[in-house]
């Protein structure tokens, strides 16, 4: 009786660790089971790389070069935003500040982490978006350069927490063996610790970006929508993710639409799947020297 | 002053007005969130439900929409990943599974909540045909909980002494037991905090219930698990590009968002602040 119940309690949470695996073989199973059929019908370059994207047409095409090029452009002004403010803020809480700075900081940080990207997007498009359009005599606010701002405002906590944590965990004797040879703490700070830190700072840097690329709401309320490749960054674009979000409610279930979308959720499985693989690499590299 | 040390105080300053422009930015939204969004909160905004297409009355149907999509998610990814982790702590065998369970974890978390709420959509509102509900809703956020809830009961089961298990097995008790009466009871504060903290980031998900369960207008409260429903974060979205008078919908989004950030910010200060006292009372 007692090697049962012993038994049974293994076998339950060996099926609770199964239906984990399980859920991941489902999304994959579930995302290209409707997405590789759209590959018999367009072909992977003309997807990948053709601009032309209008699904609803008569004459249906779908290259989704312009989005590819919409989810690159969002993504990468986002860093431009939080690498400086994040790796910033993380340089001077874990080398400058006091330690109660410090202290209020960190649970600070974890707090912002947690506000839905929803509450973001209002923001950037009942606030920020007017303030743009205003600014730089815009016709809409809704563009490449609000959404990249608003975005980058949004990760800068997993830049900075992930930063900070990396920064931490460089010795002490690094950073004293610097100061006692001569070198101010700027130069301690930006020729001995932050290079011991590398990868951890290129971790959360990865991180960032796939947290970026893979966000749906700030991208579907506030960069504007337009499936061009964007000219400046007062261009509206649509990414990947809110081509989806935006376009599945139009669609016929299985019909080459519906498929297609399938299809944007594929390369950005892939993207994203690509990105964590080399932001743990970084990671694993610190945790091991 | 020399130039090294002009340096040195240049860079000081530079990274001291970056963390601050962070700060400022930060503060600018919060401070916009809660003026706009307290001139219109109220009991009654909390209390009724939406009226005059959208443009007047509360949210009410939203709010408990959230709350129970974010309750029956937690209902099942909070056994799920314990009892993954669990496993993974305490048996862990073959090796190879356990590297396959890491892999789908860590894959889990990086994957966009957009994807989620495709597999939602095609799984369960599609395949298993329970159609746009509470149900699927609740079902595609459980999946989306699940890796985080695996990742912090691990960390919290991690940090109990391994001498705690030596002794309990010492004493003639079974693995079972010692999981049971020692290990999980001793993790539970943790595991807790991991999880309500969890509770705080799926309540405020929007892409994954988009397909799966939200409507921009129900009538009443939800009858059933089958019944689709309003959510609040979906309400914000819908309000802002939907329906017929936007000018009249902007200040009840910010209403909802406030509702939403409070919600958030309070669940997740609660667990923060507890498990930060946790840390500081723990004896071992």
């Amino acid at each position: 009786m007692k090697i049962l119940k012993e038994k049974l309690f293994q076998v339950i949470t060996y099926a609770a660790a199964l239906f984990t695996i399980a859920s991941l073989l489902g999304i994959i199973a579930g995302i290209f089971g409707r997405g590789l059929p759209f590959f018999g019908k367009v072909s992977l370059p003309e997807f990948l790389f053709t601009n032309s994207w209008y699904p609803t047409h008569a004459e249906q095409s779908f290259g989704a070069w312009a989005l590819i090029a919409g989810s690159l452009a969002v993504t990468l002004g986002a860093l431009a935003i939080a690498i400086p403010l994040g790796l910033g803020s993380a340089i001077f809480i874990a080398e400058i500040a006091s330690s109660r700075l410090r202290e209020i900081a960190k649970p600070v940080i974890e707090l912002l982490a947690g506000i839905p990207s929803v509450v973001y997007g209002l923001f950037g498009m009942a606030f920020l978006a007017p303030l743009v359009r205003q600014w730089f005599d815009l016709d809409s606010g809704l563009n490449l350069f609000t959404a990249s701002v608003i975005l980058g405002v949004m990760i800068v906590p997993i830049v900075s927490s992930l930063s900070e944590d990396a920064l931490s965990a460089v010795p002490h004797n690094i950073r004293e063996a610097s100061l006692a040879l001569g070198a101010t703490r700027a130069e301690t700070i930006f020729k001995a610790v932050v290079p011991a830190a590398k990868s951890g700072i290129i971790g959360s840097v990865l991180l960032g970006f796939g947290r970026a690329i893979g966000e749906t709401m700030v991208v579907l309320m506030v960069s504007g929508g337009a499936a061009r490749i964007p000219g400046s960054i007062f261009d509206s674009v649509r990414p990947l993710t809110s081509t989806i979000a935006a376009e599945m409610g139009e669609t016929v279930m299985c019909d080459l639409h519906f498929q297609s979308l399938f299809a944007l959720a594929i390369l950005l499985f892939a993207i994203t799947f690509v990105t964590n693989l080399l932001s743990e690499a970084a990671f694993g590299k610190r945790r091991h020297g | 002053m020399k130039p090294r040390q002009t340096l040195n105080l240049a860079a000081t300053l530079l990274l001291g007005s970056l963390l601050l422009v962070t700060a400022l930015f930060l503060l600018l939204f919060l401070i916009r969130m809660f003026s706009l969004g307290g001139s219109v909160l109220s009991w009654e905004f909390l209390t009724t439900g939406p009226r005059n297409a959208m443009t007047q009355g509360g949210i009410l149907p939203a709010l408990v929409g959230t709350l129970l999509l974010t309750a029956l998610a937690m209902l099942v990814a909070l056994p799920l990943g314990v009892l993954t982790a669990v496993w993974l702590t305490n048996y862990g065998r073959p090796a190879w599974l356990v590297r396959l369970l890491r892999i789908a974890i860590n894959t889990l978390a990086g994957t966009p909540s957009i994807i989620f709420g495709l597999f939602g959509m095609a799984l369960f509102v599609n395949f298993l045909g329970w159609e746009v509900s509470l149900l699927s809703g609740g079902m595609t956020l459980a999946i989306l909980a699940l890796p985080v809830i695996v990742n912090n009961t691990e960390e919290a089961i991690r940090t109990v002494p391994p001498e705690f298990r030596d002794a309990s097995l010492a004493l003639g008790a079974t693995t079972r037991q010692t999981i049971t009466r020692v290990i999980l009871p001793t993790a539970l504060p943790n595991i807790l905090t991991g999880a309500i903290i969890s509770v705080g980031r799926v309540a405020g998900e929007t892409a994954p219930i988009m397909f799966t369960a939200t409507t921009f207008f129900a009538k009443g409260l939800p009858s059933g698990l089958r019944d689709d429903v309003m959510a609040l974060p979906y309400h914000i979205y819908a309000l802002m590009t939907e329906g017929t008078h936007p000018a009249a919908q902007v200040p009840i989004a910010y209403g909802t968002a406030l509702v939403l950030l409070l919600m958030v910010l309070v669940i997740s200060s609660v667990a923060i602040f507890v498990r930060y006292s946790i840390r500081r009372k723990r004896q071992w």
